[in-house]
């Protein structure tokens, strides 16, 4: 006869007992997290590849990212981890009203943070401070082919009040072309990492929605540890990007 | 000790595998290549030898169903056949990086003639102003070629203007990647007389197959000759410097008797109206300079898919003028 | 009472809930290996049908070299590229691991599924997605940047359909991605006790290295299909030198997946040729773990090799000699497990069963097409070599004559297993033997054309070029081969159809614990608790029993005549 009828409750029909699902669960979501990394490291080498062969074009391009608020989305990412961690810790001692609390302020935290990005994106375009390849680039090689709109009000491109160290008109023309290639790392890395944190906060959502309706507890609480380790790797991700991009002038 | 040997198998002529050694260099590499083919000839044979034999000899008719015994595993065998292989891989490594090191550094003398590739045509600059370019069109060879003197370190110096293209040689056995935004280069000492194949090897798009010319290894004399014959006249007429520019560069895509390549016939066009994605347009000075340097404003309707590369930074005003110079004159 | 060796006229995983949705739905691991073996053959035959349209092609006098039109020469750079790209993502990626990995790996293990059944079906399904899209592609536009999908070009210089494509690879990839951790997982938590890593079945050393691969290199395509997406739809400028960037970045990105997924397409067809030679020569397999290591070790090689795709691509002369350097590395554990399969067969006792022979010609295939890669491996040589047919001749040996060999032969062993059905052999040896001799015959001479300067992707060569010879024996191979592969697959679908014919539990005689379930295993694999686990290459375990025809074990345990019993001082 098959031991189906003993079987382990709130244990899937292929694992022997909790244990072995919970630690499945475990390598499962850290060999998850490994493949994320190395997606990831593409861009890392292409930023390592390119500043190594331009550092001086890096350095000045990091003027154009706005320090405080990338600071500001630092500190914003490091609270809600914490709040997750915190969450995890809800979870397993059955404290669902904390639970909800932790889970909310994370979302909060995280919301904040594309808001602070969207804000720092619109401002790029405004000024065109983007890749190359895109229309309203102030990064051409050849100055005429700035779009005049832009040339007209961008600070970047004329640097009418002194505040950078120099007016990206008057630069060397292939100089101006690789501040391009930064922009195009910048925005490749921070958007795919923008990508991840809208991804984190769905299942963020999907963790809180499942909370109020009383899932988790001492015997169930896998799936709020395992998304608390990818929102650390998320989080993790940007304390790389923080001094990377904004941090090298 | 094996420039020794491959001297000893040196032969000129074609064999089974290898197109003839018109380079100095040629039959060091094929040197190599026949080293790893018998090591690997005889390592083949081994092995296939081996599970034959053993498959007839111990077939389960014969043997039955329950074999003898016998080892199942040998550390000292193992180590044998790991070491005894090994030994004969880093003698290819060894024999391919000498020969590779040779190849990626040109003499400091080599005579220096630039290549350059585009969809889907060679073109061949000397030092002394002269061109040529090389191209296959309608199953035909089109312009001369790459001269070379025999003899002589030769460096061709290679640049893209559009995507990565691959200058090949089988004959000198020299292939490099020709990479847009950088230089590199291949160089050769030609020790045979003759006429071989130039490939592109590197898929750049629908005339890949036809990206072909021809190296033409002369004598010095006659090499020095035929230099000042195709350097370009100064007082040619604008007609005949732009025919000679639009053969280069235009033909590949173009023709100039009423049929339709990749491109529109641009013979009798001057002076047309046609119509174009969004409105008609008359074909005049400033509409085949918008067509060289922009190609994608104003395209002809029919051609919308048919992407043309941009020639600027290519062409020089005045090439664009006589290009148009020598449209102007083509009647219909 | 009769034993219960094939169960096709009870409940078995095959009939046991019917419909669409049960089978699109479902969660059990023997029924996606079953949904992704013919959706892969589906795929393969696609691909073979691009392949069969170059070879026509490039048949002498088939195309006039002076008037072939660009749309003509467009028509075939896109069969080139879209038969590259299905075969290399949707057909031989995928093969061994999804549709035979997903099948046995649990059986093997004795476990009654992977570790995340909902996950494997979610693979499945982004599989299906990754299908689509390709088809989608071949609709939208005329795919023809190769398979490779280099930049400028790709990015710059050719049609939408590139866009597509790139997505369908970007989700296979996926789907690659999650079926490798899943077996890593699965292999790592749900071993029986008794099975240690070294009594492991091989055929689970190679595909947890393959998993190994497919977790830590698929990502890294992931990244560059990504850039080449947005390098095309927003001109981000990375490989494009107008904008600064450098094409030759995306090489290094591309080939450092491109290269492990060589060992991911190889390595299971090297699992189961011990599985194979192990069971066909009644004997342990020789070298157990040299081999189990030497997987690990090619996984590992696998990774800081890709620069030999390279090596005249641009980049420093530094660096393609360290590449070639280490290439050789690579090399070496290979060759161990030729000899060892080899070894294995020496004093044992040799079936020519169908399986056996697919076995027995990769020593051969996998030996022109390793022995080959020295070539490549070899600066001066591989300056030669590279971009012209002898690489083509290279990796269709290995690719093809290991792996996707490998593949059939894996199907013919464990179709007993999957369907309860004994396979027609006159005709599947027919098969084989025309497959064989065919793959021969179109790729041999591809490694002369190749040698003499014949350069790939070519729409048409011209006669007096002199690749005449070559293309022509090799088009006649590709129709012998194209034979050959039709018996083969026929020979299986006949089983269908003919009466009787029933397999036993375990028709040819391996200990591995798939054979020690009926044939079609239960839904949950085992009808009892899971067999001991012993030494899975101690053949004395099973004898030949004429009334099954098949093996039956000398000591059965008292509740299953399948399971052989093992007492627990000797597990």
């Amino acid at each position: 006869m098959s031991s189906h009828d003993n079987h382990p409750e709130g244990v899937a029909h292929h694992f022997e007992t909790a244990e072995q699902q919970f630690d499945s669960g475990k390598l499962g979501i850290w060999t998850f997290l490994l493949t994320e990394v190395l997606f990831f490291s593409a861009l890392f080498v292409a930023y390592t590849m390119y500043r190594d062969n331009y550092p001086e074009v890096f350095q000045f391009a990091s003027q154009y990212l706005d320090t405080n608020l990338g600071a500001l989305n630092t500190l914003v990412l490091l609270l809600s981890s914490f709040t997750i961690a915190w969450g995890v810790r809800n979870a397993m001692l059955g404290e669902t009203k904390m639970l909800t609390i932790n889970l909310i302020i994370t979302l909060i935290c995280a919301a904040g943070f594309m808001v602070i990005k969207a804000e720092e994106y619109g401002h790029k375009f405004h000024e065109g401070t983007l890749w190359g390849g895109h229309e309203h680039s102030i990064f051409q090689l050849d100055a005429s082919k700035v779009d005049p709109e832009i040339a007209a009000h961008s600070k970047a491109w004329s640097n009418p009040d002194g505040e950078f160290s120099a007016a990206v008109k008057d630069l060397d023309p292939e100089f101006r072309q690789k501040l391009g290639i930064f922009f195009g790392v910048y925005f490749c890395l921070t958007g795919l990492h923008g990508i991840h944190v809208l991804i984190g906060m769905i299942l963020l959502t999907w963790l809180l929605i499942r909370n109020l309706r009383g899932e988790f507890g001492p015997k169930n609480f896998a799936a709020v540890d395992f998304i608390a380790l990818y929102w650390h790797l998320v989080d993790l991700i940007w304390i790389f990007l923080f001094p990377l991009l904004y941090l090298i002038s | 000790m094996y420039t020794l040997l491959s001297m000893m198998l040196q032969h000129q002529k074609e064999d089974f595998f290898f197109p003839s050694q018109a380079s100095a260099n040629a039959a060091t590499v094929d040197f190599i290549f026949y080293f790893i083919f018998y090591v690997s000839l005889f390592a083949f044979i081994a092995i296939v030898l081996a599970t034959a034999i053993f498959a007839w000899r111990y077939r389960r008719s014969k043997v039955g169903m329950t074999p003898e015994d016998s080892p199942h595993h040998s550390t000292r065998i193992e180590i044998v056949w790991s070491v005894v292989p090994s030994i004969f891989m880093v003698m290819m490594f060894w024999y391919g990086f000498e020969d590779f090191t040779e190849r990626r550094t040109p003499p400091a003398d080599s005579y220096e003639i630039h290549a350059k590739a585009s969809k889907w045509q060679w073109e061949f600059e000397y030092p002394n102003g002269a061109s040529s370019f090389g191209f296959i069109d309608a199953g035909e060879y089109q312009g001369k070629g790459l001269f070379v003197p025999l003899g002589k370190n030769v460096r061709i110096r290679l640049e893209s203007s559009d995507v990565l293209h691959s200058f090949s040689i089988p004959n000198f056995r020299v292939k490099m990647d020709v990479v847009p935004g950088r230089y590199t280069d291949v160089w050769f000492n030609a020790i045979e007389l003759g006429d071989f194949p130039i490939f592109c090897t590197e898929y750049c798009g629908t005339k890949h197959s036809r990206m072909l010319s021809k190296v033409h290894v002369v004598s010095e004399e006659d090499f020095a000759v035929w230099l000042k014959e195709n350097q370009e006249d100064p007082n040619a007429s604008p007609v005949d410097k732009g025919k000679r520019l639009f053969s280069a560069k235009c033909t590949a895509c173009h023709a100039v008797d009423g049929s339709t390549k990749i491109g529109p016939a641009l013979n009798g066009k001057y002076g047309t109206i046609e119509n174009i994605v969004g409105g008609t347009v008359t074909i005049d000075d400033n509409y085949i300079r918008r067509s060289i340097l922009d190609p994608s404003a104003d395209i002809v309707v029919g051609f919308e898919n048919v992407p043309m590369t941009s020639f600027a930074g290519q062409l020089s005003d005045d090439d664009i003028s006589n290009i148009t110079a020598y449209l102007k004159s083509l009647t219909e | 009472m009769a034993p219960t060796t094939n169960t096709l006229d009870r409940t078995n995983y095959l009939n046991a809930t019917k419909g669409f949705m049960s089978w699109f739905w479902t969660i059990d691991h023997k029924r996606l290996g079953l949904m992704y073996l013919w959706s892969v053959i589906a795929c393969f035959i696609m691909g073979g049908l691009f392949a069969m349209k170059i070879r026509l092609t490039l048949m002498p006098g088939a195309v006039d070299f002076a008037t072939q039109t660009a749309e003509q020469m467009n028509a075939y750079n896109n069969a080139f590229t879209v038969h590259g790209a299905v075969m290399v993502f949707l057909v031989i990626i995928p093969s061994i691991p999804a549709a035979l990995g997903n099948f046995v790996l649990p059986l093997m293990l004795g476990a009654k599924d992977v570790a995340f059944p909902r996950l494997n079906r979610f693979s499945y399904h982004l599989w299906i997605i990754g299908a689509l899209l390709f088809v989608a592609t071949l609709l939208i536009g005329n795919l023809d940047t190769g398979w490779t999908f280099y930049p400028p070009y790709s990015t710059g210089h050719t049609d939408p359909s590139v866009i597509t494509a790139v997505l369908g690879a970007f989700i296979l990839g996926f789907s690659s991605i999650f079926t490798g951790l899943n077996f890593i997982v699965t292999i790592h938590k749900m071993r029986p006790p008794q099975m240690t890593w070294f009594k492991m079945p091989l055929f689970l050393w190679a595909i947890y290295a393959t998993a190994v691969i497919q977790v830590l290199a698929t990502p890294v395509i992931g990244i560059s299909l990504l850039l080449i997406l947005v390098e095309k739809t927003m001109q981000i400028g990375i490989f494009t030198p107008e904008l600064g960037g450098d094409p030759v970045f995306f090489q290094h990105l591309f080939w450092f997946y491109s290269h492990p997924a060589v060992y991911i397409m190889v390595l299971p067809g090297m699992g189961i040729m011990s599985e194979l030679f192990a069971t066909f020569s009644r004997k342990p397999i020789f070298g157990y773990k040299s081999i189990a290591m030497s997987s690990i070790a090619i996984a590992i090689f696998s990774f800081i090799v890709w620069g030999h795709h390279m090596f005249i691509s641009g980049q420093s002369d530094l660096m393609s000699v360290i590449f070639s350097a280490l290439t050789f590395s690579v090399a070496v554990p290979s060759a161990i497990k030729v000899f060892n399969w080899i070894s294995t067969m020496y004093k044992g006792s040799i079936s020519f069963s169908v399986p056996m022979l697919y076995g027995m010609s990769i020593i051969w295939l996998f030996g022109i097409g390793g022995l080959t890669g020295l070539f490549l491996a070899t600066l001066g040589t591989d300056v030669v070599f590279h971009d012209t047919y002898f690489v083509v001749a290279h990796f269709h040996y290995v690719m093809v004559g290991s792996a996707l060999f490998g593949f059939i032969g894996g199907i013919y062993y464990w179709w007993p297993k999957m369907y309860g059905k004994v396979v027609d052999d006159p005709l599947a040896k027919v098969g084989w033997l025309l497959s064989f001799l065919g793959f021969n015959l179109t790729f041999l001479p591809q490694f002369v054309g190749g040698s003499k300067g014949m350069p790939r992707r070519y729409a048409a060569y011209g006669s007096e070029q002199g690749f005449d010879d070559w293309n022509y024996w090799s088009t006649m191979g590709a129709m012998v081969l194209l034979a050959g592969l039709s018996i083969a697959l026929f020979g299986l679908l006949r089983s269908f159809f003919v009466k009787g014919a029933l397999s036993p539990a375990n028709p040819w005689g391996g200990v591995t614990l798939e054979w020690q379930t009926p044939s079609p295993p239960p839904e949950h694999n085992f009808e009892i608790d899971p067999p001991t686990v012993g030494d899975p290459y101690d053949m004395s375990l099973v004898e030949y029993r004429g009334e099954v025809e098949g093996f039956l074990p000398v000591n059965p345990r008292e509740d299953d005549p399948c399971v052989a019993y093992i007492a627990p001082e000797e597990a």
